[in-house]
This record gives structure tokens, sequence and C-alpha cells, in this order.
């Protein structure tokens, strides 16, 4: 660890005046999985995209694995493997071929290429679909698939973009035990998300919005930082409670969860359960508690109108 | 753990291998789409024999109507010899011009013989019998016998009409022809029956190379980027001109596949010469082949959908057929039109397949054409690689 992968500073892109990504700074170390969290439309990809040299950044530097890139995008190409938002092997050839062209393509030595391709489909359980045509399995698959070709040239850093948006819940807990074998023997990941769950598992985060970091760190050290205290109510009334709490100065935000309101306190506010059990808005409640903060009040507290 | 080394640098090993890759790819993805596999065979097939035996500007038959107005032995006697020339052939017989211009009009024949009534007379007179004492003025001589009213807005159809102007008419008086000296000795090399077919199937090789090579090709990158798979493929470390090669080759061998259905087909259903110039007619169509290839590749990279790319395909594929020469003779357009026909790739290739098929030309004899789709080619396929960016901006 303390190696550094990449480092960007000032990273910005723009199309047409509309900044995507705006002043970035970036250092993500070795062997870690670096997560980007944020909505659609954020920069996530744009951001992913100049970091493997795909979109040329408008101002700002950025280094991978020690080559500048957009500068030595090609060089860098065989060290890093990217799998994309959307499905881009090829549905007309099956999962044997699309390997074997991407084995090619990365130049593995024929000698070297059918041990690594049946390691590869072994590991991601391809073997029995290894005829299959790529268009006509289940988005499972085609995601296991995917991870196997992004990583068949072994590379030093894996760039995945929204990987799991298309697959079913088991798939995706499968699929991050397998990103964490990656990790460990010694690959570095950089995945973006909009899932919370998923961002939790990373080892460090970005949080981001309108192509700005808002922040970044260790999911549990941006959790314990958060500059909010988190409660939590019941009651018969919580959607009359949330409409009026809402416009009390101090709540951050109010939302929902099941039979309970979770609801944000400014840090500024030294006891909030107090501080809401003493209100008028929150007449009805029948339990007001302290609850620990998840990285969802992280998100909430460092975006948008929660924005501290 | 330490990175496996990969290659960086250039190779050709590495290089020749990626392009392998995109081939076999190609290939596998052309095999699976029955469709198109299917066309490669069928267009030529069909087309083929469908303008083998359909194309013939020998025209025969063409629909007429007879407004006699003498009805006697001698004006049946020239309509009978009209009718055995078989360039036309008398569908309706009316009563008075008029009602001949009102057919004509109606497109129910495209031309009316009109037979005057003092037929006879002007028969006895003509020179072109010889009967009787020379003529006295100019005027009684050239007074013909008959009149030809035509639809001459086709070109093609007048022509053949004003053919049958110089009609021998001898023998309605059972008489021997004069013996006519012509003025020039005609010797037709190369096609001396005359049969279309001769001209059409070799320039039908360049007609239809033209149209499935270009429109291949033009889809052939716009098709990754409509299918998704752009972005996975300008993430490996391929080179744009290896992907060019890589895309074109298995057309190459569907180009030569074409070439040798219709000139096989063509030998055998019109009896078309094959010619003896073999290596000649392979480097002269390769060269075709690969010069209409790097123009779809290039129009590729231009288009934005495969829709557009077949817009482009056709924006190129009807000059080529209607200025390269295969439809109409190069030598009558005006010069400006010979210019644009000239970057034509297609009209190259015809002058080039005609003069080794039909004529016994060779490459030297045509070295200037072969010379000019060389450089089509590499030209087009350096600018089609320099117009492919690795990137999304």
């Amino acid at each position: 660890m303390g190696e550094t992968v990449i480092t960007a500073r000032g990273m910005t892109k723009s199309f047409k005046g509309f900044k995507a990504v705006d002043g970035m700074n970036l250092t993500i170390e070795r062997g870690m999985i670096y997560g980007f969290l944020g909505p659609n439309g954020c920069g996530k990809t744009t951001a992913m995209r100049m970091l493997t040299g795909l979109l040329t950044p408008s101002a700002g530097t950025v280094e991978v694995l020690g080559m500048s890139v957009p500068r030595d995008a090609e060089a860098l190409k065989y060290h890093i493997g990217y799998m994309t938002q959307a499905f881009s092997l090829y549905g007309d050839l099956t999962v044997m071929e699309n390997l074997k062209f991407m084995a090619e393509i990365y130049g593995i030595e024929p000698s070297a290429q059918k041990g690594r391709i049946a390691e590869l489909l072994e590991r991601y359980e391809l073997t029995e679909l290894s005829d299959r045509f790529a268009g006509k399995m289940s988005g499972g698959q085609r995601q296991r698939l995917a991870l196997a070709a992004a990583v068949l040239h072994e590379p030093q850093l894996l760039f995945l973009d929204e990987p799991t948006s298309a697959v079913d819940p088991e798939s995706r807990r499968h699929f991050w035990e397998q990103l964490f074998d990656l990790c460990d023997a010694g690959t570095s990941i950089v995945v973006s998300t909009h899932f919370m769950d998923e961002a939790e598992r990373c080892h460090r985060i970005a949080i981001m919005e309108a192509g700005q970091v808002r922040a970044d760190g260790r999911p549990q050290d941006l959790m314990n930082a958060m500059g909010a205290s988190v409660v939590e109510l019941e009651g018969p009334t919580l959607r009359e409670i949330r409409r009026k709490l809402l416009t009390v100065e101090g709540i951050v935000s109010a939302a929902q969860l099941g039979a309970r309101l979770r609801v944000l306190v400014s840090k500024s506010i030294s006891d909030p359960v107090a501080f809401l059990t003493g209100r008028a808005e929150t007449a009805g409640a029948t339990l007001i508690e302290q609850v620990r903060p998840n990285l969802e009040d992280v998100f909430v507290t460092s975006t948008g109108e929660g924005r501290q | 753990m330490s990175a496996p080394k990969r290659p960086t640098g250039l190779s050709p090993r590495r290089s020749a291998r990626r392009i392998w890759a995109i081939f076999s790819k190609e290939l596998a993805q052309l095999r699976r789409d029955r469709m198109t596999f299917g066309m490669v065979i069928m267009i030529p097939l069909i087309q083929l024999i469908l303008f083998g035996y359909a194309i013939n500007t020998n025209v025969r038959d063409i629909p007429v109507a007879v407004v006699d107005q003498s009805q006697t032995g001698i004006s049946r006697t020239l309509i009978q010899i009209v009718q055995a020339t078989q360039v036309v052939k008398v569908t309706e017989r009316l009563p008075t011009p008029e009602a001949a211009e009102e057919a004509i009009k109606a497109a129910r024949v495209r031309a009316a013989l009109i037979i005057p009534a003092d037929v006879d007379g002007r028969l006895a007179r003509s020179s072109s019998i010889g009967l009787g004492t020379p003529a006295s003025t100019d005027e009684e001589t050239s007074r013909p016998v008959a009149q030809w009213i035509v639809d001459g807005s086709d070109t093609m159809i007048a022509s053949a009409i004003k053919s049958l102007r110089a009609m021998p008419l001898t023998e309605v008086f059972r008489k021997a022809p004069n013996r006519s000296t012509p003025t020039f000795e005609v010797s037709l090399f190369y096609n001396p029956e005359q049969r279309t077919a001769v001209n059409i199937v070799p320039g039908l090789v360049g007609m239809i190379l033209t149209m499935t090579m270009i429109m291949f090709t033009s889809a052939a990158i716009v098709r990754e980027r409509e299918r998704g798979n752009m972005e996975m493929l300008i993430n490996t470390p391929v080179k744009s001109m290896e992907l060019m090669i890589g895309k074109i080759i298995p057309y190459i061998f569907i180009g030569l596949i074409q070439t040798a259905i219709i000139l096989g087909l063509g030998n055998v259903l019109f009896n078309v010469p094959m010619g003896a110039r073999m290596l000649d007619l392979f480097v002269g169509t390769l060269l075709f082949i690969g010069s209409s290839l790097s123009l779809g590749l290039v129009l590729s990279t231009l288009a934005q959908s495969q829709l557009q790319a077949t817009q482009m395909t056709i924006f190129v594929l009807l000059p080529s057929i209607l200025l390269s020469g295969f439809a109409f003779p190069y030598e009558g357009m005006p010069v400006i039109a010979q210019y644009i026909a000239e970057v034509l790739p297609a009209t190259h290739f015809m002058r080039m397949i005609r003069g080794f098929v039909l004529r016994d030309a060779g490459l030297a004899e045509l070295h200037k054409d072969a010379l000019w789709l060389a450089g089509f080619l590499v030209i087009g396929l350096t600018l089609a690689a320099l117009r492919f960016k690795k990137r999304l901006d």
C-alpha cells in the first residue's frame, strides 16, 4: 500500500460549455477498490473515460500507472481493463469466441491462451456456457463474461462502469466477492455506482455531484465525520411529522423508511433527541432515538440541498 | 505481484495477429448473418441473369400502327417488308394520321407508318427502285414513298426506326437489290455479332462489386458503434490501421467469389469470353475491390448510422452506374462529367475488365487505370485510419 496508481489534478471536461467533470482531484492507491458514488449524470462515466484515455480532459493533469494520460493512452491500454456500462462484447459471437478475440487483440501468446481462457471460464462459471452466444445470455452471465474479458490480460488496474446495474441482487453479491478476489491478487479497481450498499463495500469512495467531488475517504470515516446526527422516529402520523419537520431550522432532511422516519439533524444542535422531543412538530411520535449514520446519510448531507 | 509484461511497442507479428483476430471475428459474424451471406451469392447470380437477358440495345418488335391510305397490293407488300425487318411489329391499323398521333400519345404504339394514297406512283418514280426514266427534277426523286411518325422521346427507339429510312424496296418488285458500294468498310472487332451481353456482363462485375463492396464496408465501422462494441474496441490496444485492414480482408474474398460467379456464369449462359489474361484480371479485380472497400471504410468513418452509410453508398453507386461507361459510352459525355467519372474507381475498372476480357489487353496496356486504383486504395485506407479516432471526443 501507499503507492499511487491514479493521480488527477483539476481534471475537467467540458462539452459545449457544460462542465461534465469540474476540477476533480483524485489520488487512488494500489490494491484498493475505489468507488465513484453519485446519481446519473454526475460525471462518473466521463471521469472514468478520461482516466482510461477515451476522452481528452479540457483541463488538468491525469497520471495513471505512472503514465501521462491521454498522451500515453495507447501504451496504458495493455495494463488496464475496462468494463463498459452497457454490454459491449459481440452478441453474435460465442463466449469462447469473444474471449479468444480479446486474447488475440491483447497479444497473449497462443501457448498461454488456452490455459488462461480455461482458468477464467472456470473462475467465472462460464465453462458450460462457452458455446453460447453472448447475446442469448442473461444479464448476470453477460456481466461475468464482460469481467472475464476485462481481466484476461491480467491488468494492474481495472475500471468498472456501473457493473451491476443490470443484474439481480444475488449476482451482485457474487460479483463483489469476485472483485475482492481480484483485489486480493493485487489488482486495483475503480468502480462507479449509484447503489449505496455497493459504495459501502469500497475501500474508499468519492461522492460526486454535478461533476465535482463533494466528499471522499473511507466510508466509515465519512460516516463518522458526517456533519449531521441521525435520529429515527416512530409513530402513526409520520408523513405529517415529516412535512412539518422539513420547515424547521437545523433539520437537514427527513425520509421515511418503512415504519420509521429518519431525520438528519445538523451537528450545530448538540442534543438532537432532546431538540426533537421538545418540539410541537413531533407531536404524536411514539419513539425518538439516535441511530448510527449510514452511507446514504453521508450522501444526503454532502449533496443537493442537504449539502453543508 | 508484479504485472505481467505485455508488448507495448510496434511489432509486425503482434500486428498481424490482431489483424487476423479482426478478420476471424468479421468472418464469424458474416457467416452467421444469413441474409448478408445469401446476398453475396444471390446478388451477382440474379442480376447477371436478369440483366444478361433483359438489357438489349438492339431494339426489336417495336409496336407500330399503320395508316394505309392507298389500300393496294403495293401498300400491303410494303407493310410486309417492313415487318420482315423485325424492327417493328404492326399492332394496329388506323384510318387517319390523326388517329395514329392519338395512338402514339396514348402509348399504344411507339410509331406509325403513313402510306399515302399515291404510293404506287411514288414507288414507280423512286430512284431506289430504278424503274422508268430518270427523274426530271430533284424534287420528284427526293419524294419518299411513305412517312413514319415516331415517338422520338426515346432516342434508342428513334434510331431503330430511323435505320428503316434506307430500307431496300426492290423486293416489292421481286427484283434483286442494288449492289451499292458502301463508302466505308467497317470491321467490327471483339464483338462482331454485336451482342449486348458481351459488353454488359464484364461491366456488371464492376457494378455489383461497387454496390456490395461499398455497402458492406460502409456499414462496418458504424455497425460497431451502433451495436455498442466501439467503446470496448477502442479500449484495447488494436491500432486503427489494423482494424481497417482486418475488416476489409473478408470482403476481398467475397468480391473475388462474386467476380468468379459473374464471369463464369456469363461464359456459360451468354457465351461471353473470359479472356486469357487471368493474372491481369485477378490483379485488376483485386485493385478495384480494394479501392471500393477503402472508399466504403472512409464513408463508414463519416456516417453516424447504418442508414446514413447506405445513403452514402447510393450516392456513389448512381454515378458509378451512369458515368463509368457501364450504361452509356464515356466518350459521349461532356468533359466535366468525364472528370467526375475519372474520380470513380468504377470507371477505371470498367476500362480494365473490358480490356482484359474482350480485347485481350493486359496490365501493361492499362497500367494507368491500375495505378490509379492502387493510389485510390492506399489513400482511402490511410484516410479511413486517420479519420478513425480511438477517442470518444
